[in-house]
């Protein structure tokens, strides 16, 4: 018996909304989108954490500029905080090194990350989700029960094809979609709204291609005046999804 | 410290397995601790004890029994195999304690002896994993 399944539950027992970013494709700004979520939400006044679970290609601490920050050992693992988010990643023990896992060795990192961290009393957890829909995407699911997913998708036709995979397993598997993200957005085209329609899932927003942005990555105060961080500030404030009844 | 966290999975995995089977009391639970975790036995042990305190009197007669399993490590390309205790001695200490907290991360400190490769399996030893529970 593995003895680690056991206290999951118990690790996210106080927090009220697990949001993971997700889109099955790289390079559309799941990590961008969940950082600056994460920060968002810290500035208006909630609990955040955020979680990285891009072992292969973690980008949430590049985001956010982190450096010099590491766990506290306390009974279990405590994420440091860093601009009032608690902050967990798997490079805190990689370090800049690859990690080249296999699935069942992703799956029991992740494992092991989730029975050990505690996370204490959060109104979110953003979950920075790798790409496609394998082992991360599955253990989200069976592990973190709580767990609601956000899409980002760009208006690329082979972004697009594959957003509407995800889409398909998460609704066969009954799992909350909170909405839909059009992120990078270079053409007023519908294709997006037009395309995802039959999936019946909250539009959330359109975030236009923000050439500013690459060069606020690192400095999360030149990131949060960007366009793309009010765009997301935008979205958080006006969609009833990003609600939590009472902060704490 | 990390070791209380995996010491109150086992106990919560006790107590629910002790529901399950409707023990009136949990009189044995065999733990196996893989070499890989480099988990300290005497922390782990305290820390045990300490969380089976407030569970009385159902784990009151618990027998706690520890066995270390050595690591064994085998690679997927050239089919080498070869022990966790030989290759922790190249090891640093920081490199040593992240595989300590996701022992997963074994595979960006070491590589097969033999061929190089960072891609092997932990045949066996890898962490903390319950044998059995007994109750009755």
């Amino acid at each position: 018996m593995d003895p680690r399944l056991e206290v999951i539950d118990k690790r996210l027992k106080n927090i009220k909304r697990l949001i993971a970013i997700s889109g099955g494709k790289g390079g559309i700004g799941k990590s961008l989108i969940a950082s600056t979520l994460a920060l968002t939400l810290s500035k208006l006044g909630y609990k955040v954490g955020l979680l990285d679970l891009d072992f292969c290609g973690p980008s949430a601490h590049i985001v956010l500029g982190t450096r010099g920050i590491y766990p506290k050992e306390e009974k279990g693992i405590i994420p440091p905080e860093i601009y009032g988010i608690k902050f967990m990643s798997i490079i805190y023990y990689a370090g800049d090194n690859p990690l080249p896992l296999r699935g069942i060795d992703v799956s029991n990192a992740i494992i092991e990350l989730l029975a050990v961290t505690r996370w204490g009393r959060l109104d979110f957890l953003i979950v920075d989700m790798p790409p496609g829909i394998g082992d991360a995407t599955l253990d989200t699911i069976r592990l973190m029960k709580k767990a609601e997913f956000l899409i980002v998708t760009t208006q690329s036709k082979v972004t697009l094809e594959t957003v509407k995979k995800v889409l398909k397993i998460l609704k066969e598997l009954r799992v909350l979609i909170i909405g839909i993200i059009e992120n990078m957005r270079i053409t007023k085209s519908p294709l997006v709204k037009k395309e995802l329609k039959a999936f019946n899932t909250s539009f959330l927003g359109e975030i236009e291609f923000d050439k500013d942005l690459e060069d606020s990555i690192g400095d999360v105060n030149r990131l949060l005046k960007t366009d793309f961080a009010q765009n997301i500030k935008k979205i958080v404030l006006n969609a009833p999804e990003f609600k939590s009844k009472k902060k704490l | 410290m990390h070791e209380w966290a995996l010491a109150e999975a086992v106990i919560s995995t006790a107590l629910k397995v002790s529901k399950k089977e409707k023990f009136k009391g949990i009189t044995k639970i065999k733990i196996k601790m893989g070499e890989l975790q480099q988990i300290d036995i005497e922390i782990f042990e305290f820390a045990l004890k300490e969380i089976i305190q407030p569970q009385k009197p159902i784990l009151r007669k618990a027998k706690i029994e520890l066995e270390i399993e050595r690591a064994i490590l085998k690679c997927r390309i050239c089919g080498h195999k070869w022990a966790f205790g030989d290759a922790i001695k190249k090891l640093n200490e920081e490199e040593s304690e992240s595989i300590h907290f996701v022992p997963e991360i074994a595979h960006v400190y070491i590589r097969c002896p033999k061929c190089k490769s960072p891609d092997f399996e932990v045949v066996k030893g890898r962490g903390v994993w319950i044998n059995s529970i007994e109750g009755r």
